[in-house]
């Protein structure tokens, strides 16, 4: 493609948002600009929003999907506030949309779509393209679709068909204007529809008319620039939260020896891990999809007693069915991996929006003491990591271990770099093979609940093994024996047994980021609220502002530092995306006066309004 | 035995799949897989007896100890495990089958089973027994039927018979009773039987039988409780009546009962239903020859409509069905197989890398 020579401008990031219906293709559009920015060597951090309905009524508020893009030549934390660009498919787009843009951003729209019945649909009495509602920003008018099915006029398509490739047009022209690399967007296409070839050709001739149409249209006179990242040194691939936690669980099922198996069933928005591990037969990962919650996780600890990697990946509605299995798990002391990749609650909530209001289900959602460690990934490379971690704990201390992601972190993506595979955790276990207990007369017998004075987890006999025959249920057992005990004083010994197993579980203690040491007030966070949060005490710093931050990936045991370090500071604020959750934690646990700063709109905080609160906190010291 | 969908020759090799539970080295008597637990049922209950028969019975299949796994949910039945010197796990209400589905599909060299009663498998774990079942796993599942809750002292359960008088239901029960074998039978099971658990060589040889069998294997077992529901089965047992009563079903057998085989079941030529008639020499030959390996479960379904739910008189006790259909696990594993044929055992490294890297150097 040749260049005319447009003004080129340099940008240290960009916001892009794409917003159009459900059925406008926009969460594959976002993903392909992405694509293209990773490959470019930005870095990024991606925000998809997408209704629950599959298909929302055509052009109506309730149905429009969008993807939210933020690209920088630095580091950066978060998709972005506030998008400097949005690419509105049709009128629904852009009122859905208008309120988060700040006066003076770019606005490309579909002018074809904004005919009287789309605009009446969505409550617009007048054209806003026309009317000078929108003078605060710099409106660009594109006949999209027009100008797509002019470019598709040759290819023999429907018009119906040749319209669908309206989105790889604005793919396109975003491409040029923003100088993204194309020849891995052409190479995807004609992969996605390899079986269909005339309609891989028309969107590719689609994107290039795009293109073309940037760089000819007087319409942009400038094209923009961003260079890429300086990030350490390594080998990068982009990556959503589920992939790199269904990777992450695969890694583990290696670095273990032991085979995978998933017990799972279809959940917003957790099915995607079901789906990727289900690529991976060659790993020997079994998958089972189950007639239900409770059959997931039932097998998936079946699994475990037969000396499998038992997991089971749900969303919260799913947990709490598998709470009684969870509490089985807890009784028998069996490893097992139960995912929770959290959405907005109570009930069906919002299914396809991100909460992390799960926190104190995981922790106490069961009948009687049964505890269980949680683990909760920052960011959705870090879901990799986490799902080892997980692991180890599961493995090294027999118990089931809460993995809590959310529908931000799961859908979200961001560069990755690549680990090795030496580098990760050796995971390796050891099944019990003889008897461990010499009975009174001599002779010896297999105790499955004789355990082991470091880590209190009990051996690991699976069948197959000879002479370790034994039994385990959910009624409480002897302590030892295993045998079905009633006995009061044993009760209450195993029960402190199995709580002191879980507080007792080594993790590391708690980094804090406080760079002089001055810092009066600590943030504290879990989970996918790192990057906002940190992005915020960056604002904060930059301003001027002392703030120390430290992030939680165990939420159960706590780091043994945690208490320490909350009493260093004379405020501590616990930014959570549900009504307090942690900050109860915190507050029942080490008597400190956290202060909650909490939101629950299905979506991820803004770093802005992050940094407003830690000033306003800090400010009263 | 015919096939039933047999797509695929390799799962369908049934009898291999016993084969790949280890022998046993020694010889082992009945003696050997009992516990030292103190079995605490109720002196006079009907678990004793079949307790008895399957630990006489489990040697005769002559496989290794450690390779046998009982799986229980909970109910009297289910505390089964704690009495049988194997693996096992007493889990909780309903889910044995989806916890024994995990373990028998990813462990082929074991040989599952599940205990359980007509709460536990049919109430409130009915959708696990039903998809167990319909997958076809590699489990055989006895349902002890007593047709109450005894654990719970009392109450009716999904099998009791209308207008049940019990602690939860003083004017009478109001639900329509399941009939195991028909809903077995409607949920695709492979194989389904009935016993009794006085009659310990009818229930040996449908143990055997199930143990056979390649798949989920359904064995109900009318069970007495004779704490809260004594003598549900009297009719069954009481050598006066049985004869009557009892309708034997044995494979390429004319199905004929009562005394000196009196009475015979035959098909309706109008309505194509199964009735029983007086035999005579002129209908003799037209009383059905009993298969249970038919490829259509649509007789052995209309086999188990004969018994009347309320009394159950003319009830028909063996193997309802016994078909060699693809198993859920064999299939499970020939994926696996087929993948790493395919694309090569999997290499860590390589997933990670994936196909679209970018290198800061």
């Amino acid at each position: 493609m040749t260049r005319q020579v447009k003004q080129v401008k340099q940008l240290d990031r960009v916001i892009i948002r794409f917003a159009g219906d459900s059925g406008d293709g926009m969460q594959l559009t976002g993903d392909r600009f992405t694509s293209e920015t990773a490959s470019f060597g930005n870095d990024l951090s991606t925000l998809p929003n997408f209704p629950a309905e599959i298909r929302a009524p055509a052009g109506t508020l309730p149905g429009v999907s969008s993807f939210q893009l933020h690209f920088a030549d630095h580091d950066i934390l978060t998709p972005g506030d506030a998008p400097h660009v949005l690419v509105a498919m049709n009128p629904a787009a852009l009122k859905a949309n208008i309120p988060d843009l700040p006066k003076g951003a770019e606005i490309i729209v579909n002018t074809d779509e904004f005919g009287k019945r789309a605009l009446s649909k969505v409550g617009y009495d007048a054209n806003p393209l026309e009317d000078g509602s929108l003078q605060a920003y710099n409106i660009h008018p594109v006949p999209l679709t027009t100008l797509t099915l002019e470019a598709l006029a040759d290819s023999g398509l429907a018009r119906r068909d040749a319209e669908r490739a309206k989105n790889m047009f604005a793919l396109g022209l975003l491409s040029w204007m923003y100088h993204r690399p194309t020849e891995a967007t052409e190479g995807f296409l004609r992969q996605k529809f390899a079986k269909k070839p005339e309609i891989a050709e028309a969107n590719v001739t689609a994107f290039k008319a795009g293109w073309n149409f940037g760089e000819t249209t007087e319409d942009f006179a400038v094209s923009y620039e961003v260079a890429p990242a300086r990030l350490p040194l390594g080998t990068y691939r982009n990556i959503s939260g589920n992939l790199a936690l269904a990777y992450g669980l695969i890694a583990a099922g290696e670095r273990s020896g032991l085979e995978l198996f998933l017990g799972s069933y279809p959940i917003t928005p957790a099915s995607d891990v079901l789906h990727e591990l289900s690529k991976h037969k060659n790993f020997r990962v079994r998958t089972f999809q189950a007639e239900d919650e409770i059959a997931g996780i039932g097998a998936a600890l079946g699994a475990a007693f037969g000396g499998k990697l038992g997991v089971t990946t749900t969303s919260g509605p799913g947990v709490a069915l598998k709470s009684e299995t969870i509490g089985l798990a807890v009784s028998l002391e069996l490893p097992l991996l139960v995912v929770d990749i959290q959405r907005g609650g109570p009930s069906t909530g919002l299914p396809t929006k991100t909460e992390q209001a799960d926190l104190l289900q995981a922790m106490y959602g069961r009948n009687g003491e049964a505890p269980v460690p949680i683990v909760a990934p920052a960011t959705p490379s870090d879901c990799f990591d986490a799902a080892i971690e997980a692991a180890r704990i599961a493995l090294a201390y027999r118990t089931p271990v809460f993995l809590l992601s959310d529908g931000y972190l799961a859908n979200g993506s961001e560069p990755w770099r690549i680990p090795t595979v030496e580098s990760l955790p050796d995971l390796r276990v050891e099944f019990a093979t003889a008897p461990n207990h010499v009975n009174e007369d001599g002779t010896e017998s297999f105790w499955p609940y004789k355990r082991d004075p470091e880590t209190l987890a009990r051996p690991w006999a699976v069948p197959g093994t000879p002479g370790l025959e034994h039994r385990i249920g959910g009624i409480e057992k002897q302590d030892g024996t295993g045998n079905i005990s009633y006995d009061p004083a044993n009760h209450d010994f195993m029960v402190r047994t199995r709580q002191a197993k879980i507080d007792g579980i080594e993790v590391p203690d708690l980094e804090v980021d406080d760079p002089d040491g001055a810092a009066r007030t600590l943030v504290i966070g879990w989970g996918s609220t790192y990057g906002p949060i940190t992005a915020a005490v960056r604002r904060v710093r930059s301003a001027g502002g002392e703030v120390a931050q430290a992030h939680l990936r165990h939420l159960n045991p706590f780091p043994a530092n945690l208490g320490e370090v909350l009493a260093r500071y004379d405020r501590v604020l616990v930014p959570e995306m549900n009504l307090g959750q942690l900050a109860h934690l915190l507050r029942a646990k080490y008597l400190v006066d956290a202060q909650s700063f909490t939101q629950v709109r299905g979506l991820p905080f803004k770093a802005e309004q992050l940094a407003a609160a830690i000033e306003e906190v800090s400010a009263n010291v | 035995m015919s096939e039933v969908n047999g797509s695929n020759g390799a799962s369908l090799n049934g009898h291999s799949l016993l084969s790949l539970v280890p022998k046993t080295e020694v010889d082992r008597t009945a003696k050997d897989y009992k516990t030292d637990q103190e079995v605490r049922w109720c002196p006079g209950c009907g678990d004793y007896a079949v307790l008895a028969a399957v630990q006489g019975f489990m040697p005769t299949l002559g496989l290794a100890k450690e390779n046998v796994v009982f799986v229980s949910g909970i109910g009297c039945s289910s505390r089964f495990p704690y009495y049988m010197n194997t693996y096992g796990m007493h889990s909780i209400h309903g889910r044995a089958p989806a916890i024994a589905t995990g373990l028998a599909s990813s462990r082929p060299d074991l040989s599952v089973w599940v205990v359980t009663g007509d709460g536990d498998a049919l109430s409130i774990g009915g959708n696990h027994l039903i998809h167990a079942l319909r997958r076809n796993v590699n489990l055989k599942i006895l349902l002890f039927n007593n047709r109450i809750y005894g654990l719970t002292k009392g109450q009716y359960s999904p099998t009791s018979e209308v207008g049940k008088i019990t602690k939860s239901t003083p004017m009478g029960s109001l639900d329509q009773p399941f009939n195991p074998i028909s809903l077995a039978l409607g949920a695709e099971a492979s194989f389904v039987a009935r016993t009794i658990d006085s009659d310990r060589k009818h229930l040996t040889s449908v143990l055997q039988a199930a143990a056979e069998h390649p798949g989920s294997a359904l064995v109900e077992i009318y069970q007495n409780c004779n704490i809260f529901n004594d003598n549900a089965f009297e009719p069954l047992k009481d050598r006066s009546t049985k004869a009557e009563a009892i309708i034997p079903l044995e494979a390429g057998e004319r199905i004929r009962f009562g005394a000196d085989g009196g009475k015979g079941v035959v098909r309706d030529a109008e309505t194509g239903e199964l009735r029983v008639v007086e035999v005579t020499p002129e209908n003799e030959s037209d009383v059905l020859v009993h298969d249970p390996h038919a490829a259509s479960p649509v007789t052995a379904w209309a086999l188990s409509r004969i018994a009347d739910p309320d009394t159950l008189h003319q009830t028909p006790i063996g193997v309802f069905r016994d078909v060699k259909r693809p198993v859920y696990d064999t299939l499970m594993r020939e994926q696996l197989d087929l993948a790493v044929d395919k694309k090569g055992p999997g290499d860590l490294g390589s997933l990670l890398t994936g196909s679209d890297t970018w290198t800061v150097a």
